[in-house]
């Protein structure tokens, strides 16, 4: 059995308890490869990419942007290959959805590529994994196999004249190779430093040509919308943010695992009724929303749908979904030291502000922690971090600068008591 | 020549598969690791010859990503997540006992050259936490004596 299911399954995670469902013919049982079909053979790119945009889709793989737009970007008449390129690096800490969805449900995300590559008139689509899911890959690999050999990828794929093909690729360990920039520069085959932007991958992407990057999760939505259409979709979710999404949850909860459930659900839903609360009679103290690169919330702000408009508004964002939970044992100095410690490894150093930055909150944290701190350090701290934002090449130096502008905005008296003690004052918080 | 022959034709049919030859220079370094346990020099060498490239820019390569090692280490490398949903649920005090009952630090191979001990960020796990790999598998839920008793089962 595997052990990683859902615990809360909606049309994206439904059957993926399912062994079979990974095969073709188990797709195609419970009517996969159907919306393809219909894509393929009775619309056209232009009504595809209308149907997407109508239905109000945003990107899943961390920044929300509409997908049906990002696709309008592509030319319609190019003079040479377009590609595709779906991003299943997922490696931001405190995420593991694209992994369920590559290992259980390869044959969705591949008919949401081949609908994508279609309305974006790509010849070829490049599914980036990360190294170190080399099961998922593997998964992966043997579903496109099964594509190929019953003529779903091809020369003419699904018989409707549109040809396509799909290469996996496994990356190497490098987190900053999630960034769609970063992630082109790692397909050609270099250290994946991020482009400056413009030009867009839309414009000069991979190998020079004009290309789309989506997230892995972000493509599993569109068999559904083009099976169902847009105002289904858009009856799911908010407004602003239609659908469901794969919540990850971790950390200190009594059910940690995956919900998928409609954006706008409140986060302390999802972590006191779906995920149990925390366990052992202790309370919640902090709950990063979206991945360890959002800022996190205090336990009093909880009260909040889970979706961009309005975790915008306490000053965070949904990014990945990955929920991070932390009791009233723990020390968000610790976390804090945690946290930039990531960063100032995975800066790919090619902008002073981030490398020199990350390396600076860290170092502070770690003094702070171990006693030696000073009330100046703080400001320092901020600082440093406002120093990062806005500035650098790739949004990575914002992703380490805001989560600690989190912990000094929400738990500044952990901070505070660590300098006035000169020591740690939560002996019993997770060990360093 | 290092690279042997059946990795060679593994590396030609990668290059097939893109647009332009370098990109499959990582699927190579795949390949050749996956075939002699590292990268050596000489490996690098004759790949930067087959790509028609310098060999520091497959040396740049093989420090930049973290899966790319040029020596072998131990038999089997045992990595255990330490990023913060790991670390909230015990995870750096796991490596310290595993530390401990190998007699090694985080990023050695014990004398026997059984084990490289190392740490890994995030490896999409967190619900199962804490949680370790141990060349290529992952191991989730454990606590130490779960893992003691995973790693004194290894040859
Ligand atoms: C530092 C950094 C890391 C990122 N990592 C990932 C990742 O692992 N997976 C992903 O899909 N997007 C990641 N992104 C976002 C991508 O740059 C890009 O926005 C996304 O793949 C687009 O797909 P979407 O529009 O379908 O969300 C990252 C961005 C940054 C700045
Ligand atoms: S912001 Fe950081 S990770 Fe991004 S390009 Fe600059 S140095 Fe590299």
């Amino acid at each position: 059995m595997y052990p990683r299911l859902p615990h809360v399954t909606g049309y994206l995670t439904e059957h993926v308890a399912e062994d079979d469902f990974v095969t073709l013919e188990g797709y195609r049982a419970r009517g996969g490869w159907l919306a393809a079909e219909r894509a393929l053979r009775e619309m056209s790119p232009e009504d595809v990419v209308d149907q997407v945009t109508a239905s109000g889709l945003q990107g899943r793989g961390g920044a929300g942007f509409p997908t049906g737009q990002k696709w309008s970007f592509m030319p319609s008449d190019p003079d040479g290959p377009s590609y595709l390129v779906c991003n299943a690096d997922e490696s931001e800490p405190g995420s593991f959805k694209d992994r369920l969805l590559l290992e259980r449900a390869p044959h969705k995300v591949l008919e949401g590529i081949l609908i994508g590559a279609f309305a974006t008139r790509a010849e070829k689509t490049f599914v980036y994994v990360r190294g170190e899911y080399s099961r998922a890959a593997d998964v992966f690999e043997s579903a496109v196999e099964e594509c190929r050999t019953a003529g779903i990828l091809g020369r003419n794929a699904l018989g409707s004249g549109f040809g396509h093909d799909v290469v996996v690729t496994r990356g190497a360990g490098a987190y900053i190779c999630g960034e769609e920039t970063g992630l082109l520069e790692s397909l050609e085959g270099r250290k994946g430093m991020p482009r400056k932007k413009p030009p867009y991958p839309a414009q000069v992407g991979a190998f020079g040509r004009p290309t789309t990057v989506n997230n892995v999760e972000t493509l599993a939505h569109v068999p559904h919308i083009v099976a169902n259409g847009p105002e289904w979709f858009r009856g799911l979710g908010t407004e602003e943010s239609p659908g469901t999404t794969l919540f990850g949850v971790s950390g200190h909860v009594s059910r940690p695992g995956l919900y998928e459930l409609p954006l706008g659900t409140r986060l302390d839903e999802i972590v006191f009724e779906h995920a149990g609360g925390v366990p052992g009679g202790r309370k919640v103290k902090a709950v990063i929303p979206g991945g360890l690169s959002m800022p996190a919330l205090p336990a009093g702000q909880l009260d909040v749908p889970m979706a961009n408009e309005s975790l915008r508004e306490r000053g965070t964002f949904l990014g990945t979904g990955g929920i991070i939970v932390m009791d009233d044992t723990t020390c968000m100095v610790r976390v804090a030291c945690v946290t930039t410690w990531f960063f100032r490894d995975e800066s790919c150093g090619q902008c002073t502000q981030c490398r020199e930055g990350t390396g600076w909150l860290h170092k502070l944290c770690e003094r702070i922690e171990r006693g030696a701190g000073e009330d100046a350090d703080l400001d320092v701290l901020r600082d440093v971090s406002a120093s990062m934002e806005g500035q650098t090449i790739c949004a990575f130096a914002d992703a380490a600068a805001w989560p600690v502008q989190g912990f000094l905005r929400h738990f500044r008296e952990d901070f505070e008591a660590h300098v006035r003690l000169a020591k740690c004052p939560f002996p019993a918080s997770f060990e360093l | 020549m290092v690279i042997p022959e059946a990795a060679r034709d593994a590396i030609d049919a990668a290059i097939g598969r893109y647009p332009e030859p370098r990109a499959a220079l990582l699927p190579a370094l795949h390949i050749v690791q996956r075939e002699l346990g590292c990268v050596p020099l000489e490996a690098a060498r004759e790949l930067a010859a087959i790509f028609a490239v310098a060999p520091v820019e497959v040396l740049e390569l093989l420090s930049f990503y973290n899966l790319f090692r040029v020596e072998p280490g131990g038999r089997h490398r045992v990595n255990v997540c330490t990023n913060l949903p790991c670390s909230l649920r015990g995870a750096r005090a796991l490596l310290r006992g595993l530390e401990a009952h190998l007699g090694v630090a985080a990023g050695e191979t014990t004398r026997d050259g059984r084990i490289t001990l190392g740490h890994e960020e995030c490896l999409g796990a967190c619900a199962w936490a804490p949680m370790l790999r141990i060349d290529g598998d992952y191991h989730e839920n454990l606590d130490l004596e779960d893992a003691k008793r995973l790693l004194d089962g290894l040859e």
